[in-house]
């Protein structure tokens, strides 16, 4: 397979299969956001430096701005859109940041929460210190870390039991 | 980011023929590459994707030694029972390395290959001169804002900090890169930048780094890896240290000793001289601190990072002392 224009890929993404046409240097964060209107994922640096694109790719954070799209192909793609239950009902961590107040501007919030399912899963959300070492990637500016710690730290107690 | 060709390797053989072409490059992980590409620095005409390939992630630890393929994951390293066991301090120069994110994309073999952090090398628009990205176009960073530039292993063309934490550890221990017919150990993998700093690496054009492997030692068994930033996480190093020890059945006497250094070095710094001056030996703390200076022997700052020369001595003698209070 070799090709400069668009090419043909499916995407698995939150259990459902997308066709699109890209050119190979489209990221899967720009595939996400504009060509399946999957605008949950964030853009903020766009250089792998602030983790709001963070998405989970065969159950792994990753960064999608850093990752072609093209590269995850035939992998499994779960976004924040993909994370509550088909009738609503809100993931853990998402619940969790509302209770805790997580957030103020709310821009890196789908990342956090992203990372933050992500972390608890690894099981390095043992205590505070743990939490804030393996949520360093995701940056926010409104520095609501505390909160943040806080809602990681519930949700994680409420996944173990 | 400029529009490239995508080819999907479908075997390590294809890989070498296609990443041979001018213009190709491989694509592992993409966590430095793709972040060059959008700022203008890699100008890759075709990429040539090997993260699909099978078999080459496995990793296996005996007594002789550890052998990592070269896709492995730097998380899955990280956190591997028999790494952790028997070279803590790739574990830790690991797991302090990058995010959580990053480490679950970027691998081994990729690691190796990261490129400097110098911001004027990154910055093509706003500083043309690089040595490193044009060859002979000077240097920026020379008379520059240059806090977390190099002090070890400079030249007049080139003062790049290399940034990586693993190489550090790998240098410590002695690994070897593997290139499929040949091997080269790691130490050599890296070069000086002399008069040609845009050559980083010693791998050819078709060349594959199919897997890292580290001889298993005592020293490795005791060992630690001591990072200090300005940030605790998510931070490259100021000054980090790779530190094995091995002691005599005395308990105190040091029979064999790595120490590498990081984020002070052009490349990752193996300090033999420290080594040297401890072997044989009854480990004190002020023979540690003594010994500890020689770790900057021939050090040149450039002004702002001059605080580097001071701090990594202290980095290592604390590595040092810290594995000792174990024994």
């Amino acid at each position: 397979m070799t090709s400069k224009t668009r090419i043909p890929i499916q995407l698995q993404i939150n259990g459902h299969r997308h066709e699109l046409e890209v050119e190979p240097r489209v990221t899967l964060l720009d595939a996400l956001r504009d060509h399946l209107d999957l605008t949950g994922t964030k853009k903020g640096c766009d250089q792998g430096q602030c983790g709001a694109c963070t998405v989970h790719v065969d159950g792994e954070r990753v960064l999608a701005c850093l990752t072609l799209a093209v590269q995850a192909e035939g992998r499994a793609v779960t976004t924040i859109e993909g994370l509550a239950e088909a009738d609503g009902t809100l993931h853990a961590v998402q619940a969790a940041f509302l209770e805790q107040d997580a957030f103020q501007c709310g821009y890196c919030t789908p990342g956090q929460i992203m990372s933050a399912v992500a972390c608890i899963r690894e099981g390095h959300a043992g205590s505070d210190d743990e939490i804030r070492e393996y949520m360093a990637g995701n940056l926010c500016r409104c520095g609501a870390y505390p909160h943040i710690v806080a809602a990681v730290r519930q949700a994680a107690l409420e996944v173990a039991s | 980011m400029r529009d490239f060709s995508y080819l999907r390797a479908s075997s390590v053989d294809a890989a070498r023929q296609a990443s041979a072409l001018p213009g190709a490059m491989l694509l592992a992980g993409g966590t430095t590459l793709i972040d060059l590409a959008k700022c203008g620095v890699a100008e890759p005409d075709t990429l040539v994707d090997i993260t699909h390939l099978k078999g080459l992630d496995a990793i296996t630890v005996d007594d002789r030694g550890a052998t990592i393929g070269a896709l492995a994951k730097m998380s899955g390293i990280a956190d591997h029972a028999d790494i952790k066991s028997r070279y803590p301090a790739v574990s830790e120069a690991l797991w302090q390395a990058a995010s959580a994110q990053i480490r679950n994309m970027a691998t081994i073999g990729g690691n190796l290959m990261q490129r400097t952090r110098c911001p004027y090398f990154r910055d093509g628009e706003n500083f043309p001169a690089c040595n490193k990205r044009r060859p002979g176009s000077g240097c920026s960073a020379i008379g520059g804002v240059t806090r977390g530039h190099a002090v070890l292993g400079t030249s007049e063309a080139c003062i790049a900090t290399y940034p990586g934490d693993l190489a550090v550890a790998l240098v410590a221990f002695d690994a070897m890169v593997h290139l499929g017919d040949r091997q080269v150990a790691v130490d050599d993998f890296f070069l000086l930048p002399g008069a040609a700093p845009e050559r980083e690496h010693a791998i050819q054009p078709g060349e594959v780094i199919t897997a890292i492997s580290i001889p298993g030692s005592t020293a490795a068994r005791r060992s630690t890896y001591l990072k200090v930033r300005d940030r605790q996480s998510y931070e490259f190093a100021a000054a980090s240290a790779a530190v094995g020890i091995e002691f005599e059945a005395d308990g105190r006497t040091i029979r064999d000793l790595r120490v590498a250094l990081g984020g002070v070095a052009t490349k990752p710094w193996r300090a033999r001289g420290v080594e040297a001056a401890l072997k044989g030996k009854v480990l004190d703390a002020d023979a540690v601190k003594r010994a500890s200076l020689l770790a900057v022997e021939g050090a040149v700052d450039h002004g702002a990072n001059h605080y580097k020369i001071e701090l990594a001595p202290r980095v290592v003698a604390r590595a040092i002392l810290k594995l000792g209070e174990t024994a």
